[in-house]
Order: structure tokens, then sequence, then C-alpha cells
């Protein structure tokens, strides 16, 4: 995947550029606004990451500029303003997604790997297949092997969006973002236990889990190690 | 500017000069009907006596002649204050009265006419003013009668003489009046400025002098003041915060750097590492859900987060938390229930839910029975917790009931201010935040955060004003929606 990071302070921008490049991707650097949107512009990346303040030329900006000329690259704005109608207005600037800072780079990079995948992968499918555990979008049915699972509406939508990322880590402000369209930060491990939850219904009995925790960063549903 | 330029160009003084026009206009339109009237009556007076002279002469010189005529002419002229008589031959001569000199032409034509004249023998050279009436007697003699109208003159005069006067008087004292009253007026705006001046300094504890007459800068002076009294009170709230921010903040870093310390000094293997750093990362993600519910509460409590405020159904936020935290207090031996009646409301959504989240938060971790009861029935209902949504009258009554211990009643009001952990919860973790953010939510929604009693427990209500018109949206909206899925 290749990532460019538009961001001023230059500490955090070589953490980001050397975080992201140890996982294996390719990361470039912009420091301010004018220049982040010269090089988004000529080259080809899969995301951008984006901070909202930004010399020359603020974050916001930047997007509105590169929308406007057609570019689609899905763009991740960073900011230090984490209030939810900050939020949306960096949505309906253009925005993919919208990570406050303080972050944590686990976070940072699942958000990513999901909008990289997003831009580029095929269009929403039907049926989600894990392993042997499928699920039916239409229908609503679940079914591991030849069992037939019973989820509850809100489990169901919670396999949903684990299945959709298959393969990727999904963390728990996503899963509260995404599932229950909540944007604020409990304090307390809510989500966990409707992972455990879930994970009794689709892995218990069963010999190979599909369901795993990825210790610091989230949960992760796939078949088998990768 | 001088104080005298400061009084006239104040309200008082300048309404004072628009009103002194009005009343001056009143004045002299009062007096010149007065004076009008006036003339008219006399004038009519005048001709009335003249007329009936006229025809009393008219008929004596029918019945005794010339003679007669000139002989109660002479007669009647020489009384004092006596009318004004003329009698001339047709050729113009005169033959009897009291007139020595007239405008000329006034006895050549018939009828009323006013006039200049001169008494017979009136040594002092001027002329007066008159009304006459001059009438053709058969042989061609002429009759003059009429009436000096000096007594109209003096009365018009009079008139004349109020007007003036009482220009003047209403001018003088309108003046007066103005500064009077824009002196006082200039006066207590001052005070207002003064106070307002050493507020500027730094002096938040001034108040406006209110005075006790009730008038609208009396109005005012209360409404500015309440002002104040909301600003001195977010002004100590806030530096309440930045004492509670230094203390609670920096509390938890302390304890990280010297993790951090601790880890450096003593040569470990790498689990001990690994594990003292992922306790240092839990620590900092604490510090950040501290900051970031700081920062929520600030927001909610300088009524910024007003912008995404929508129409939604309190029963939908009540059901949609019960969903999340329902496993959570499961989990922990505690049955979440939920009961909701639709309860309208118009705010922000995502506040009012979080608001919520806290108080069931709190309800799992603080809720829990003091002494768990042998009475397998007893126990059941004390590990309830209930949520509940419903309108009651003007309000949309959010709750949250446990069977814990509660929080005495002297402490309840405590217990909502910043980083507040009441002595019975300090071993358990939490940063003391969740009833100040749900309060601070309900404040921006102009409602509060009550705390009762459940006897045993606590029941904790965000209290808001409920929306007839949200309610009535929301109707039309799910009006709307079959149609939408057929």
């Amino acid at each position: 995947m290749r990532l460019l990071i538009i961001e001023d302070d230059r500490e955090s921008a070589d953490y980001l550029v050397k975080a992201f490049r140890e996982v294996g991707h390719i990361a470039d650097l912009a420091g301010d606004g004018e220049e982040g949107l010269s090089i988004a512009d000529s080259g080809d990346y899969d995301v951008l990451v984006v901070d909202r303040m930004l010399p020359k030329r603020d974050g916001l900006s930047l997007i509105g500029a590169l929308r406007d000329k057609g570019n689609r690259t899905p763009v991740l704005i960073l900011s230090a303003l984490g209030q939810v109608d900050d939020r949306i207005k960096g949505l309906r600037a253009g925005g993919d997604d919208y990570l406050p800072k303080p972050y944590s780079f686990a976070e940072l990079l699942a958000r990513v790997e999901v909008l990289s995948r997003r831009h580029g992968g095929p269009a929403e499918e039907t049926t989600y297949r894990v392993g042997d555990l499928e699920l039916d979008r239409l229908s609503h049915r679940v079914a591991r092997g030849k069992d037939e699972l019973t989820l509850q509406p809100r489990e169901f939508r919670l396999l949903e969006y684990l299945m959709k990322h298959a393969g990727q880590v999904v963390t728990r402000t996503m899963l509260l973002e995404n599932v229950w369209d909540y944007h604020f930060d409990p304090q307390t491990n809510v989500i966990d236990v409707h992972i455990s939850r879930l994970r009794s219904k689709i892995d218990k009995g069963f010999e190979r889990p599909l369901l795993h925790t990825i210790r610091g960063a989230g949960y992760m549903i796939r078949d088998g190690l990768r | 500017m001088t104080a005298f330029g400061k009084l006239i160009r104040t309200t008082a003084f300048r309404l004072t000069l628009v009103y002194l026009l009005l009343f001056a206009l009143f004045a002299a339109s009062l007096l010149a009907y007065f004076a009008w009237n006036t003339r008219r009556l006399i004038t009519e007076q005048i001709s009335t006596t003249v007329s009936a002279e006229i025809s009393e002469i008219t008929d004596i010189y029918t019945r005794r002649g010339l003679r007669g005529l000139v002989f109660t002419v002479e007669n009647r002229a020489l009384r004092p204050g006596a009318n004004l008589y003329l009698v001339t031959t047709p050729t113009g001569q005169m033959i009897a009265g009291n007139v020595g000199s007239l405008a000329p032409g006034v006895m050549g034509s018939s009828g009323w006419s006013e006039t200049f004249y001169r008494r017979f023998g009136d040594p002092r050279d001027e002329n007066h003013r008159a009304l006459v009436y001059v009438t053709q007697l058969e042989s061609g003699f002429r009759l003059l009668i009429g009436r000096d109208l000096e007594e109209r003159r003096r009365m018009f005069g009079i008139v004349a003489k109020a007007a003036q006067w009482s220009m003047l008087v209403v001018i003088v004292l309108g003046i007066a009046g103005g500064i009077f009253v824009a002196r006082r007026v200039l006066h207590r705006i001052d005070a207002m400025t003064g106070t307002t001046r050493r507020i500027m300094a730094g002096d938040l504890s001034g108040r406006l002098p209110v005075g006790r007459s009730g008038d609208e800068l009396d109005r005012l002076a209360e409404s500015l003041n309440a002002m104040l009294e909301r600003i001195e009170a977010l002004m100590t709230g806030l530096k309440e915060v930045s004492d509670n921010i230094a203390h609670d903040l920096k509390t938890p870093l302390t304890r990280l750097r010297n993790r951090a310390e601790e880890a450096l000094a003593k040569s470990r293997s790498e689990v001990e590492y690994r594990s003292a750093l992922e306790r240092t990362i839990d620590e900092s993600d604490g510090l950040i859900r501290t900051f970031n519910a700081l920062l929520m509460i600030a927001r909610a409590e300088s009524g910024q987060a007003r912008g995404d405020m929508v129409d939604f159904d309190a029963a939908d936020v009540a059901v949609g938390i019960h969903e999340l935290y329902e496993p959570l207090a499961e989990d922990d031996g505690m049955a979440l229930q939920v009961k909701t009646a639709s309860a309208p409301l118009h705010g922000n959504r995502e506040l009012i839910s979080q608001a919520l989240a806290n108080l069931v938060e709190n309800a799992i971790k603080y809720g829990k029975p003091v002494a768990v009861p042998l009475d397998a029935d007893v126990a059941s209902t004390a590990r309830e917790i209930l949520i509940e949504a419903r309108q009651d009258g003007g309000h949309v009554l959010l709750s949250v009931t446990d069977h814990g211990s509660g929080i005495p009643e002297a402490d309840r009001k405590h217990a909502i201010e910043r980083f507040v952990r009441l002595e019975a919860s300090r071993t358990l973790p939490g940063s003391g935040l969740g009833l100040s953010l749900a309060s601070a939510v309900a404040t921006l929604h102009g409602g509060a955060l009550t705390l009762g009693d459940a006897h045993p427990g606590l029941t904790a209500t965000l209290v808001l004003p409920a929306s007839a018109d949200a309610g009535a949206r929301l109707a039309a909206q799910t009006q709307d929606m079959p149609q939408k899925a057929a």
C-alpha cells in the first residue's frame, strides 16, 4: 500500500513513516498543505493521511482542492479537534475517516487498511464467507458448516462488519462507530463483552476459532493463521 | 465631550425636546382656537347690538322724522362709552353723530364694513377700528351705526400675551425637565458604565446598581447582573477545572513517569519491559479519556454543541444504550432492564446518549447491592438496573435506577461536581467525570441532572425540556416511512 502522510510536526511524521514502513507499506511525507497537495495530486496513492491543521494550506481546504480536481483517493483526517461536530465537518469536507489525536498507531493502521481496501475492493457482496462461516446479508442467515446460527440483530451487524473486513484488524472504536453509530468513548470494555458473546455463538464447539483478538489493537475475523 | 454636551446627547433629553415641540404646538393650536372663537363671538355680539339699534333708530325716523332721528342720535352719542353714530345728508354733509372722520368711501356703501375712524372732538391723533353698519334712509339721508373694536383688540392682546407666556413656561419647564431627566438617566448610566469598567478590569464580583422603581433601566441592570452571575460562575468553574486538572491529571502523569523511570533504572527481562510499557500505555489511555471528557464538559457547558440539535425520541436512546450495555451488566452479575414510553426531544443525540451511558456505567460500577440477602426474590430485584424514558408534562425524563448503596442526600450536590469521587468509590477505577458530564449535557439542553433515593439505591434522572414540535415532526417522519418501504 502506498501512503502519503501530510503532517507538519516533524517528529510524529517521522514516527508514522517509520511505523508504516515497518509493517510493509510505502509511506511518503509532505510537511505542509501546498506541498501535500502537489505530491498527492501527482502521485498514485492508496490512502492520504492528512493533519487538519497545516501551514500554508489547512487540511480541509487541501481535501476540498483534491476533490475538486476529481481526485478520489481515500483520506483519513488526523486532528487535535476530536468533537462530534469537528468530525462531521471533516467528513463533509471530503474526508473518508476522522481520527482524533492522540491516537494509537494500531488504530490508525487498522483504519488506513480498511480505507485502502474500500477504495480498490470489489463491489459489495451479498454473501460473506470466512472458512466455513457464511453470512447472507439479504436473508440475514448465518451458518457455520452445517449448523444454522441464531444471532440477535446487533450481533448480526457486528459479525457483518467484521466479515466485511475479514483479514483486517478492526478496532473497538471502529466497531462502536460503525455498528452502533456512537462516537463517544465508553469508559468500560463494553465492546469486548459483545465480542465475547458473538464469539461464544460462532466459535464455541468448533475446532478452528475464526474470531481473533489482536492484542493492543482490536479484533479480526479470519480463517486460520495468516 | 463636555458634561453639557453629554447631557444634550442623551436619549432622554432628545425625547424631551420632541415632547416639548409637541406640547408647544398643542398649546399654540389651543390658544389659536380660543382666540378665533372669542373674536367671532365678540364680532357677533357687536353686530347683534348694532343691528338692533339700526332697526330701532330707523323706526324712530319713520315715526318722528328727521328731527326725532337727529335728537335721538345726538342724545345717544353723548352717553359715556357710546356706540358710533353718524347721520349725513344725501350730499354727504354730517348732520349729527359722534364720528369725526372715516375712511373714505365707507358712507357710500351700504351694509357691514370694518373701518378706521376718529371720534368727533377727540384730541388724540389716532385712528381706531370699528365695525359699522351703513343704511340709506327713505329721503336719501344715510345713517351709520357702529361699535369700536378696541374690546376685541384687547381681548386678542390678552390671548397673544397668554400665548407668549405659556410658550415661555412650556419651553423653560420642558428644558429644565429634560435636563433633570437626562441627568438622572445619565447618572445611572454612568454608574453602570463605571461598574462595567471595573468588571472589565477583572473584578468579576462587581454588580450593577438596581433601583427600586422597577423601570426599564432596573430591568436591564437585573438582566446584566444575571449575565454577570453566569459569567462569574463560568469563570469560577474554569478556575476550578484548571485547579482540578493540575491535581487530577498530574497524579496519573507522575505515576506514568515513575513507571517509565523504574523500568529504565532496573535491567529486566523483555517480558518485564513489555508489561511495564503496556501499563504505561493503559495509563496514558486513561489520561486521554479524562482529557476528552473534560473537553466535552467544557464544550457542553459553554453551549458550543448547540449546533447539532436534531429531533429524536428519548425512548430510542434508552433502548440503544440498554442494548449496548446489557451484556456488560450481565457479565457483572447485574440485570439491565429498560422501560420506555415515547418522549420526543430536540437536542444533541450523541451527547444525550453519552450522558445516559455514563449513568448506566455508574450504576453498573457502584449499584451493586451492599450485602446479598438470603432471600432469592429480593436478591434478584436488588441486582436490577432500570433505564427508563418517559414524558412527564413538559419534561422528558431519562433515568437510571440501581439498588446499590446510593448517595447520601448531603453528598448528592457535591457528587455532580467535576472529579469528585465520593470516599466510598475511591477504590474503583474511573475519572470521576461521568456525573458532571451528564449534568453539563442536561444544562446545555435547558434541563438538569437530579439524584434521588431509590430505597435503597440511586435514581439519576436527566430532566430535559420536552419538545412538542419535535414530537409532531417525528410523527410526520414515521408516517412517511411505510410509504418509502412500499
